[in-house]
């Protein structure tokens, strides 16, 4: 997604692309305030008149962009109801747009073949949500205690390498045995899958950290545990971040692969029974369902991360971004 | 001279390198600072200079000889350091205030009583009206203020500083300079200064040490008799300073050769 890419230029200098202080905090050595550089009462008009067409310019490109992504997206989805209508290809087997919507529209009015939609939703995010907490927690714990502690990553990085290495997918049908039809078959195969990539990241980020800023935050006199939550923690953070956007993702896989291997209710049971009754369109329609929530989990993961590293450079520099 | 504040006596320091060798950053290094000196360590590129410092600070350790920090042996880091780093140290997670709090925090200050004093620091820094900016919000030089408010808040009685000024421009380099010497002469803190700019060695320092080109060992010691209050911008048109000046530079002049002729080599092989 290019969310960034969108944001019209006044929201994108909110988030800091804007000078770090307004001109009137920078003081000259004798106290005057200094106005914008090199402006004059002449010169005042022409830069106003550039901003104007610099903002018209941009409104235009951005609406461009979306005019495009309309098309892009009538063509696409146009393309595939067309063939399907004509029957140049069967709609049996590649579904068709408008009986996906159909069966959407069914699910929600007259419920599943499982129950009410909402509940294969809850289901399903339940259990991702508990193995992305599950698997994230674990990850960012032993991800710094490895980083912080040289003899313990060196005595496990064999095993954690070997364990990474392994289909972890098939573990669902392992914890199917051991959990049963319980919320927790499916959570652990989220969790496995989740644990590894928070972990890596975290592992690295600690090892990634400043050799300067530990540096000075000894001579600071900063004790271990200090030097553990305020300097490698924070600095790990982004690295940590970053890893939660996919594992957000993984986390849904894994709940979805687990229903598979066994489960009364769920979006992975209700596109796996669409699968085995030939109903291409609700296949389709539970993965949209699935896209859905994934992409508002990854906006509400943004937005934490937003809040947690508003310390950082926006990335955003100070020309529009294309 | 009253007992010397830092004391380095026969001193080595060896690393091995990743490819199996040794490399000898100092060798048989003695050099004394005396309490509220200030004194610059000059040099040619990769002569120790910085390893000095970590060896002080306690951050390192001497593979041979002693390192006294106020007639205290050193080991760990000694009570009373300050280090202003070259690179820029201060933490970017955490505002001018929390940066500048940070030291009496980990000293055990309560946290109101920490930032009281930041706030008194940041004022005598020059910095009123950014405590709660983010490290990145700044500039290079506000930067440097920050680092300089961490480390003096302390009250530290040995200020390390490690070329702090190297990656400003030239008028806020000299302005900055101007501005240690303002706090440092309202302290009794003795100053070890490295730089590879001897001029900038010249107008801050008491005492200039000259060090060779790797392994690092002390090649003469020239004492700076120009009067203070100095201004760093203006004290370079005094012809003593010239003769000051040339005396180093012929010294320092072989070993920049030296030093150069070195890395040719190095980059050649």
């Amino acid at each position: 997604m290019s969310v960034r890419s969108t944001l019209p230029p006044s929201s994108v200098s909110t988030q800091g692309g804007a000078p770090p202080f307004s001109s009137a905090d920078v003081r000259r050595q004798d106290g005057a305030p200094l106005g914008p550089i090199g402006a004059t009462p002449q010169t005042q008009g022409i830069d106003a008149d550039l901003l104007a067409r610099r903002s018209r310019s941009a409104r235009r490109r951005r609406l461009t962009i979306y005019v495009l992504r309309l098309a892009f997206a009538v063509l696409w989805l146009g393309s595939w109801e067309l063939t399907t209508r004509l029957n140049w290809v069967d709609p049996f087997f590649v579904g068709q747009p408008s009986g996906v919507m159909v069966r959407l529209w069914t699910w929600i009015s007259e419920g599943t073949a499982l129950g009410p939609l909402w509940l294969q939703a809850a289901v399903t995010m339940e259990e991702a949500v508990l193995g992305f907490l599950v698997g994230s927690a674990l990850g960012v714990v032993l991800g710094i205690l490895l980083g912080r502690i040289e003899l313990i990553a060196e005595v496990l990085s064999p095993f954690i390498k070997g364990a990474n290495a392994i289909p972890r997918v098939v573990l669902g049908s392992l914890f199917a045995i051991m959990f049963g039809l319980s919320v927790w078959g499916k959570a652990s195969t989220a969790v496995v899958l989740v644990f590894f990539v928070v972990f890596f990241n975290a592992f690295q980020g600690v090892r990634e950290v400043d050799r300067n800023l530990i540096a000075n935050a000894r001579i600071l006199g900063a004790n271990n545990r200090r030097l553990t939550t305020e300097i490698i923690i924070p600095s790990a953070m982004s690295w940590i971040l970053a890893s939660l956007h996919i594992s957000f993702g993984l986390a849904i896989v894994g709940a979805v692969v687990g229903e598979l291997f066994g489960a009364t209710a769920g979006l992975g049971q209700l596109i796996y029974n669409a699968g085995h009754t030939f109903d291409v369109n609700g296949v389709f329609a539970g993965m949209f369902v699935l896209a859905v929530l994934a992409l508002i989990a990854e906006g509400l993961i943004t937005a934490l991360e937003n809040r947690l590293i508003k310390w950082r450079p926006s990335r955003v520099s100070g020309e529009i971004p294309i | 001279m009253a007992s010397p504040a830092i004391e380095l006596r026969g001193v080595t320091k060896r690393f091995a390198t990743p490819n199996g060798g040794i490399y000898t950053a100092l060798h048989d290094l003695t050099m004394e600072v005396g309490p509220g000196e200030f004194c610059a360590v000059v040099g040619p590129t990769g002569c120790g200079k910085s390893t000095t410092l970590a060896l002080i600070s306690g951050l390192e350790r001497a593979s041979a000889g002693e390192v006294a920090v106020m007639g205290q042996r050193v080991e760990g880091i000694p009570d009373g350091i300050g280090y202003v780093f070259q690179t820029d140290a201060v933490f970017p997670w955490k505002t001018v205030l929390e940066n500048v709090a940070a030291g009496p925090r980990y000293r055990g200050a309560p946290g109101g009583d920490a930032r009281a004093r930041a706030r008194e620091w940041i004022t005598r820094v020059g910095l009123a009206g950014f405590e709660d900016r983010y490290p990145h919000q700044l500039s290079g030089g506000m930067r440097k203020r920050v680092g300089l408010a961490q480390s003096l808040i302390n009250g530290p009685r040995i200020l390390l500083m490690d070329e702090p000024f190297s990656a400003l421009d030239v008028q806020t380099r000299t302005l900055m300079e101007n501005e240690l010497l303002s706090l440092w002469s309202s302290t009794s803190a003795s100053v070890v200064f490295v730089t590879h700019d001897l001029e900038e060695a010249i107008a801050l320092a008491d005492r200039v040490v000259l060090l060779t080109a790797g392994p690092g060992t002390v090649k003469g010691t020239f004492e700076v008799d120009l009067p203070r209050p100095r201004n760093v911008a203006e004290i370079r048109f005094q012809p003593r300073f010239a003769q000051i000046y040339e005396a180093i530079w012929n010294q320092l002049r072989d070993e920049v050769l030296v030093s150069y002729e070195r890395q040719k080599h190095a980059a050649a092989v």
